[in-house]
């Protein structure tokens, strides 16, 4: 039932021209990202040959390109995901899965399934340019999975933060609005309250960066699915919130 | 909604009446399990509907008062996406889905995008969701709203063909349509049944009170008008 309902989402999400325009605009940023990190490299690599222990071309191009996909799936997200449950209340289309044999568990699940694989498409497209490199030169495979495994734990997170702002309201724009803003906040939380750790450790850039820099945590991936859970059980509340009087 | 007690039985077609307001769609809402009951419960074929939901819902067919539909989706793979979310198993998914098409006369459209329907198909899709999984419960929220004359009657036998064998609910604000198609009505007014029993019946006990030329329709005024109740 969950394949179900995820297949359906991604099905109307491709229908609509939203996807492609996605997948295409987000690939010519990540692009743009990509051979600017190549032409510094470029720049610089031979005074890198001086250094005792210089910073590979994994490092230096692969994690930036990283770490502009993560901002870029910050913004794009709740934009996705304000369809998801905003759109279907909207054009009162909810009442089709809410009165057929399906639990509110398996209803978010699914669209959060079908969120979550869009975004790994977009993962994977980045990553496909990182791996291109491998073309001019030896790549740090290790890095370059920690990152990426990195990244598809912050989708996953990102998909539930915009499912639950989704699940808030009747109106798609502001469900979008808010899910960037709540996006935004817990990202820039780190700068924001340096000298207070307990808060600190709750910005997902903290946690982002660590895996991004190469640093595998069970605290990092503990605290990514800590945080897809939480927000995908709020989901199923608030969901269940609308039928009671 | 107040003290609203309703059986319904297999083969019975009942008709939930009242003026706009008096609280169909929300008595519909409650028997299709997209609200919750303050209090009171809901069984359907002997399932408690806030106990056993999805067992409950697996007997349920429903049409909203707006019908659910997903506009970037073609027609047929719509109603195939419904009969799949009702656990219409893999091999008896295409024969439902042609069965509901037929039945719904939109056999002719099966390909075309729902956004691009008229409302009159549109309507005939939100019934075709419905019953595309034959349930033995389908509680159907105004069902020939949007419909011109020749698809009313059209889906008027549809309703009578199904009641036969199953048990419909229906809400309608036509009384034409409710003495062609209901075994028995409910009227509603402010919450509250104010009238429960067949068509006959209704007739009769305006007779006694003195009949007139469209007597059924002054009945429902006097019962529905709004005052408030004691």
């Amino acid at each position: 039932m969950i394949v179900t309902i995820a297949a359906k989402e991604l099905r109307i999400l491709f229908g609509s021209p939203l996807a492609w325009i996605i997948l295409g605009v987000l690939q010519l940023l990540m692009a743009w990202v990509f051979l600017n990190q190549v032409d510094a490299f470029l720049g610089v690599q031979g005074q890198l040959l001086q250094l005792v222990n210089p910073p590979g071309v994994t490092e230096m191009v692969v994690a930036p390109l990283f770490g502009a996909t993560a901002m870029i799936l910050l913004i794009i997200t709740p934009v996705l995901a304000m369809r998801l449950i905003a759109e279907e209340r909207r054009n009162h289309t909810l009442p089709l899965l809410l009165s057929a044999p399906l639990s509110l568990g398996a209803i978010v699940l699914g669209k959060f399934l079908a969120l979550w694989l869009f975004l790994c498409l977009i993962i994977a497209l980045a990553a496909a340019m990182a791996l291109a490199l491998i073309a001019g030169g030896p790549l740090d495979i290790g890095l370059l999975l920690v990152g990426l495994g990195g990244l598809v734990l912050l989708a996953a997170c990102l998909a539930a933060l915009g499912l639950y702002f989704s699940s808030l309201t009747a109106h798609p724009a502001i469900a979008a609005i808010s899910g960037i803003a709540a996006a935004l906040g817990l990202w820039l939380l780190d700068i924001a309250v340096q000298q207070v750790a307990p808060l600190r450790a709750l910005s997902l850039l903290q946690h982002f960066g660590r895996s991004n820099s190469g640093l595998l945590d069970t605290a990092d991936v503990g605290y990514f699915l800590l945080f897809a859970a939480t927000f995908l059980m709020l989901t199923v509340l608030r969901l269940d919130r609308d039928r009671l009087p | 909604m107040s003290a609203l007690d309703l059986d319904l039985y297999r083969g019975e077609v009942l008709g939930l009446l009242g003026p706009n307001g008096a609280g169909k769609s929300t008595a519909m809402q409650l028997l299709s399990g997209n609200l919750a009951p303050s209090s009171g419960s809901v069984e359907i074929c002997g399932v408690n509907l806030s106990a056993q939901p999805e067992a409950a819902k697996a007997h349920l067919g429903y049409l909203p008062e707006i019908p659910p539909l997903y506009r970037e989706l073609a027609v047929g793979e719509f109603l195939r996406l419904a009969a799949r979310l009702h656990r219409v198993p893999k091999a008896k998914l295409d024969a439902a889905v042609s069965q509901a098409l037929q039945r719904c006369g939109l056999d002719e459209v099966a390909k075309r995008l729902i956004g691009n329907l008229s409302k009159g198909y549109r309507q005939r899709l939100g019934i075709a969701q419905a019953i595309v999984h034959n349930p033995s419960v389908i509680i159907l929220d105004e069902p020939t709203t949007g419909l011109d004359p020749l698809q009313i009657r059209e889906i008027r036998e549809l309703i009578a063909t199904l009641g036969r064998t199953h048990g419909i609910i229906l809400s309608t604000h036509i009384l034409a349509e409710a003495e062609a198609l209901c075994d028995r009505v409910l009227i509603l007014r402010q919450g509250r049944a104010v009238f429960g029993g067949g068509m006959a019946e209704l007739r009769r006990q305006w007779q006694e009170d003195g009949a007139s030329e469209n007597g059924l329709e002054e009945m429902f005024v006097r019962l529905t008008r709004q005052e408030t109740l004691p």
